[in-house]
């Protein structure tokens, strides 16, 4: 069933891609998307049903604009720091512990987190994350972890869980 | 009236990306560089993507740069990640400035903070 739904969402885009329907297009298209559907098709969402319930894609909605507002502000955050005479930055690595359960939904945090202001993420594991944070405002996990995914959190677990 | 938008989204794309190259010379050590790098020039050139696709519509261009725009927004962090998680494997030291390394603490026996000169 995975692998269905996989080949559907790579030959759609790939039409998308292309914009035409001519013979030579779909049938390169139909291979392109079945080799990918062999190779990558085993790494896919267990349940895809999931992309079709109304109140994730609302969710998803939700948070494209609340992600644009971050990643806005981490790039004037971060031209702010390149352009100060000073360079006022303060890095380190610190630990962070999210709440979230699932591969994708941690994969979407770390991928967010690293969008937005100061923050990078060097590693996941388990449920803890190695974040590279430009101006450290705390060390401890606790509090750490409410300011830089506290944010997301809320949002990609209704997504994803 | 949609045309003006695209240009000025267009060209704010471009300033985040000159910032970025900054930054990539401004900054001290690897992981500082590769986060001026990785925010200034995804959002930089997402903002050229939508730019692009405001001037063009929804033609064949337009939509092939909106999808760009987002193939970028997820590999982009990905890739930073991967580079990232390299050089703290290498043992590249993070610069004397650093003021915590867990990471270190906890899997390279000890932080790699560069030693002060002096």
């Amino acid at each position: 069933m995975r692998y269905i739904i996989y080949f559907i969402i790579a030959f759609c885009l790939w039409l998308l891609l292309t914009l035409s329907v001519n013979l030579d297009h779909v049938v390169i298209g139909v291979i392109v998307a079945l080799l990918g559907t062999v190779v990558f098709g085993g790494y896919f969402t267990k349940k895809p049903m999931k992309f079709l319930q109304l109140h994730r894609l609302f969710w998803i909605i939700v948070y494209i604009p609340v992600f644009i507002w971050y990643m806005l502000r981490a790039n004037i955050d971060v031209a702010y720091r390149v352009l100060h005479p000073q360079r006022p930055i303060k890095p380190g690595i610190v630990k962070i512990k999210t709440s979230l359960k699932s591969d994708i939904a941690k994969v979407f945090l770390a991928n967010s987190i690293t969008l937005t202001p100061g923050t990078m993420t060097c590693e996941i594991e388990d449920e803890y994350l190695y974040i590279h944070w430009i101006w450290v405002q705390t060390s401890a996990m606790d509090k750490a972890s409410k300011i830089i995914a506290s944010p997301f959190e809320k949002y990609l677990r209704r997504i994803f869980e | 009236m949609i045309s003006p938008i695209g240009w000025i989204i267009i060209w704010i794309g471009v300033a985040f990306d000159i910032l970025g190259a900054i930054g990539l010379v401004r900054f001290p050590d690897v992981y500082n560089r590769l986060q001026a790098s990785t925010k200034c020039v995804t959002l930089g050139t997402f903002g050229i993507m939508v730019g692009i696709f405001l001037l063009k519509g929804f033609t064949p261009m337009g939509i092939k740069a909106l999808i760009c725009g987002a193939f970028l927004l997820m590999t982009s962090p990905v890739a930073a990640h991967a580079l990232m998680k390299g050089s703290l494997h290498f043992g590249t030291k993070l610069w004397k400035g650093t003021i915590v390394d867990k990471y270190g603490e906890d899997k390279l026996g000890g932080e790699q903070i560069e030693k002060k000169e002096g």
